[in-house]
């Protein structure tokens, strides 16, 4: 890691370096600000003449595949986590480089998980220098103890397809764990014992990687139907006997949470929507499947039936709430960026009205729209929010990394954005004068819901105004922060960042909109 | 993990409770010494905001409890103040030291007396020992929060519950709910009273009262805190009949004291005296319950039925409770937040109820305008009785604001 990095401070007031990784950087500007004028990324041209007639591109292993692909020092892999904590294939792919020498590797997973901490020991052996992408539990230690050599790199789905197609990170080979694929390298994610549902963070990867490897454990005769990854973008096909445990990738039961304090906060925002008027007919809206947000869909569900309002849609992470709400017929489609259960699963596979989609139709920002903006209501978690509505959702307060964005800053466009979240963790407040770091900006945020009230903010007059006779009940932000800070017995203590930053925050549209300081 | 009270004076002790499942609490291991000052050390999740807060405050505690040299050590799962406080002073107690002095936590100003005839429709159990449920409690808006130091407190914590119920009573804001204590039976139950009618809670449950004289050396001993601590505000008494003897006294019961503001009755205990097993629908204490409901009207009072025990049952809850009205039970417990606003509608009178009683109330109004000493309803009379039910439930519908 370089010893002396340049700052510059950002539209947001925040210091964020003006080199990362080698690579210089746009200090965000302000929301829709940055329209970049160039044209897209392409991958290279090829040849039918170079894939076999018969469509057969299956070679023996992995490690052969990456041979195959040139892999060399240096070069950015990249992978998918629709598998989640149950991927195998993400380490299979950086182990197989390991044993043909290669060095200095730049991993770009879509995100990463507790179970691929193995990525600690090949970052030590120089196997990988860096990962840009979201990193937790002890891979996000070893990063903001300021062990990783390059800085961490953290964007939002969308914008991870941004990069890609703006041509921010070039990626030379993509791994693909695919739960079914036929040997001409179609690949769908809904069918076989490794099932997890829709494939669309691999899409990207698919479609401007240098080189493709799709790797399967559940290989059928050509054609593999449906298909969401391409063959013809496919190089090399590996079987395998295992590329993920069915156990850990969908969970079997999605549970409600069983906190009435949580629940308290789920009836509130399903209220919220009822009482502004966002739920009515044709209308939409997206959940997460955290806890508050399952039980949110719950609530909903209840008052959508007694309203006799219908959705046109609801944006997944599906689960099985989401397609009782298809089942019931409340609303028409499910469009589904990842599958979180087996009902989602099987939903998936075999109900036409249950859509996979991709970060590129959902959240991409440099595109011609998205449908995160068409989206009523979106309800999203975060870590802190600040007096101005600013959200963090990547560390906790004393900074270390805790989440990855996932596709909560794409979300930030919906026509209504609530964060709900409880008032206090463990005695640490969650409404604070500043956010440790500054993951959304407050102008996108636009209501926040805890168990002691919701605040919404001063600048949407119209969901204040919507809301006027409602027993909700509404209070200033600074309010159920001054109450929150008594309980709590008093401010806490700012804890004391470095000064040598680790990773950085883009925005959606690939500016830096904030910094992670090396701790401890 | 939990402590033993039994510790000799000037040993080591522990308080509190430490662990992975562990939220809201505080664990204390303290060693007396004879000098070197007081030696703190702190392992906790929010060591980074509040580490020297917790620091401080548990010397103030000790220095208040006049302890000047001892080892502490602390393991903290994010417990607020009010915990921290009670926990170290439990600890200090368990180890023999500050005896005869109170570190209590800071002071809210105390709400609004308590009406005798409130509404009491729910009222919320949170176990003495259990913190991370007090915060909270109120915001799911039953009409009573009761915090126990009986049947939910090991024998071995009971006083470290008494003394965290009565910071709880200074410091944690229970909105519009009651604050009840429910004391373990006598002579436990007072030290319980000396340590928490300070703090003036509203009510005191009595647990397995069986006859009037339990009630008035109670009432005897409330009396000289409150004239000794100068409280002046009412604290209302509601025993809790859970036997068949009880049962049998409950009319002299219900007339032991003027404080009295209920009568209720617990139907594990109650059951398990008879002998009987207890069902869903409760036909095997129908003369119980009746009779309770009988001796509490006769006497002026409410009537309060037991909990229902099955917080996934909820048409069991609903149709308990709506048996339970019909009975003349004015509320009942509950163990968990989920079972409120099931409680609430199942006491509250009907729309139709509250529409007819509307009417007569208005035609009780106009008659006493015209000077008509006979109500009339259309061509039908309407007896003083009726009147009286008609005036008392709208005023009940009124409270819960259905009216």
């Amino acid at each position: 890691m370089t010893d002396r990095v340049e700052l510059a401070q950002n539209a947001a007031g925040r210091m964020v370096p003006a080199m990362v990784n080698g690579k210089p950087q746009i200090p965000y500007i302000g929301v829709g600000k940055y329209q970049p004028r160039g044209r897209k990324q392409a991958p290279p041209i090829r040849s039918n003449k170079d894939f076999p007639e018969n469509g057969d591109k299956r070679v023996p292993d992995l490690q052969t595949a990456l041979r195959n692909c040139g892999l060399r020092d240096g070069m950015v892999l990249s992978n998918h986590h629709h598998l989640r904590d149950g991927d195998r294939v993400a380490l299979m792919a950086l182990e197989a480089a390991a044993r043909l020498g290669v060095k200095n590797l730049m991993w770009f997973p879509s995100a990463s998980f507790p179970s691929q901490q193995g990525a600690i020991d090949l970052m030590q052996k120089g196997v990988i220098h860096h990962i840009e992408g979201s990193m937790n539990g002890p891979l996000g230690d070893y990063c903001t103890q300021g062990n990783m050599r390059g800085m961490g790199v953290l964007r939002s789905h969308g914008g991870r397809w941004q990069a890609i197609q703006d041509g921010e990170v070039h990626i030379d080979i993509a791994v693909i764990a695919a739960p079914t694929a036929d040997p001409f390298g179609n690949a769908d994610g809904s069918h076989g014992t490794s099932a997890c549902g829709s494939l669309g963070f691999a899409l990207a990867d698919s479609m401007y990687a240098d080189h493709v490897i799709v790797v399967t454990d559940n290989l059928v005769p050509f054609p593999c139907i449906p298909w969401q990854i391409q063959g013809n973008n496919v190089d090399y096909v590996v079987e395998v006997d295992s590329i993920g445990d069915p156990a850990k990738i969908v969970s079997g039961t999605t549970q409600i949470t069983r906190s009435p304090d949580r629940l308290r906060i789920a009836e509130f925002v399903a209220r919220f929507l009822r009482d502004a008027g966002i739920m009515k007919n044709g209308f939409s809206f997206q959940a997460g499947a955290g806890g508050i947000a399952l039980a949110f869909v719950d609530y909903l569900r209840r008052m959508m039936k007694d309203a006799g309002v219908k959705a046109r849609f609801v944006r997944g992470g599906s689960t099985k709430y989401l397609v009782e709400l298809l089942q019931g017929g409340l609303t028409d489609y499910i469009l589904d960026g990842q599958t979180f259960d087996l009902d989602g699963v099987k939903s998936i596979a075999n109900d036409p009205r249950h859509v996979p989609t991709s970060p590129f139709t959902s959240y991409n920002y440099h595109g011609k729209g998205s449908f995160a903006s068409m989206v009523d209501a979106v309800v999203l978690g975060a870590t802190e929010v600040d007096v101005n509505f600013n959200g963090n959702v990547v560390t906790h307060s004393d900074g270390r990394l805790l989440h990855g964005i996932g596709g909560w800053q794409n979300c930030l466009a919906a026509g209504c954005t609530i964060l709900a979240v409880p008032s206090f963790r463990d005695r640490i407040p969650v409404i604070v004068d500043q956010v440790t770091t500054l993951t959304g900006p407050g102008e996108l945020i636009d209501v926040v819901v805890t168990e002691r009230g919701i605040a919404i903010n001063p600048r949407r007059q119209d969901l204040l105004d919507a809301v006027k006779g409602s027993s909700l009940p509404i209070r200033p932000i600074q309010d159920i922060k001054a109450e929150v800070e008594r309980i709590c017995g008093g401010k806490p203590a700012r804890p004391k960042l470095g000064d040598r930053p680790v990773a950085v925050v883009k925005w959606v549209d690939g500016t830096v909109l904030d910094t992670v300081w090396q701790v401890g | 993990m939990t402590v033993s009270a039994e510790t000799k004076p000037g040993r080591s002790a522990e308080a509190g409770h430490w662990g992975k499942d562990i939220r809201s609490d505080l664990h204390v291991a303290l060693e007396p010494r004879d000098r070197g000052g007081l030696e703190i050390t702190l392992e906790s999740r929010v060591a980074a905001y509040y580490g020297d807060s917790i620091v401080a405050q548990t010397r103030q505690v000790l220095e208040a409890l006049g302890i000047k040299h001892a080892r502490v050590s602390l393991h903290d799962e994010g417990a607020l103040p009010f915990v921290i406080s009670a926990r170290v002073e439990t600890a200090a107690k368990r180890a023999g030291l500050g005896a005869g002095q109170k570190s209590p936590s800071d002071k809210l100003p105390l709400p609004q007396p308590s009406a005798r005839d409130r509404l009491r429709r729910s009222r919320l159990y949170l176990p003495g020992t259990e913190p991370k449920y007090f915060i909270n409690a109120a915001l799911h808006g039953p009409d009573a929060i009761i915090l126990d130091l009986e049947d939910s407190v090991h024998h071995a914590e009971k006083d470290a519950a008494r003394i965290l119920v009565r910071n709880t009573l200074r410091a944690v804001d229970f909105g519009a709910c009651e604050r009840m204590v429910r004391i373990n039976q006598l002579p436990l139950g007072l030290e319980d009273l000396a340590e928490i009618i300070p703090e003036a809670p509203d009510l005191v449950l009595l647990p397995k009262t069986e006859n009037p004289q339990q009630v008035a050396e109670v009432d005897r001993m409330i009396g000289e805190l409150k004239v000794r601590n100068k409280i002046d505000r009412p604290i209302w008494l509601m025993p809790i009949l859970e036997s068949a003897l009880g049962i049998e006294n409950a009319t002299a019961i219900a007339n032991a004291s003027p404080n009295l503001a209920a009568l209720t009755i617990g139907l594990e205990d109650y059951t398990a005296d008879m002998g009987v097993v207890k069902t869903v629908e409760g036909r095997e204490s129908l003369y119980a319950r009746t009779r309770l409901v009988n001796a509490a009207k006769a006497a002026g009072i409410q009537a309060i039925d037991s909990v229902f025990g099955d917080v996934g049952d909820m048409d069991g809850l609903r149709r308990w409770g709506e048996n339970s009205r019909a009975l003349g039970f004015e509320g009942m417990g509950c163990i968990h937040p989920t079972q409120i606003p099931l409680i609430h509608e199942a006491f509250a009178p009907s729309q139709a109820e509250i529409e007819k009683a509307l009417k007569i109330v208005a035609a009780f109004e106009d008659a006493q305008q015209r000077g008509l000493g006979v109500v009339s309803l259309g061509s039908k009379m309407i007896d003083p009785p009726v009147v009286q039910r008609a005036l008392k439930l709208v005023a009940r519908a009124k409270q819960m604001g259905k009216a």
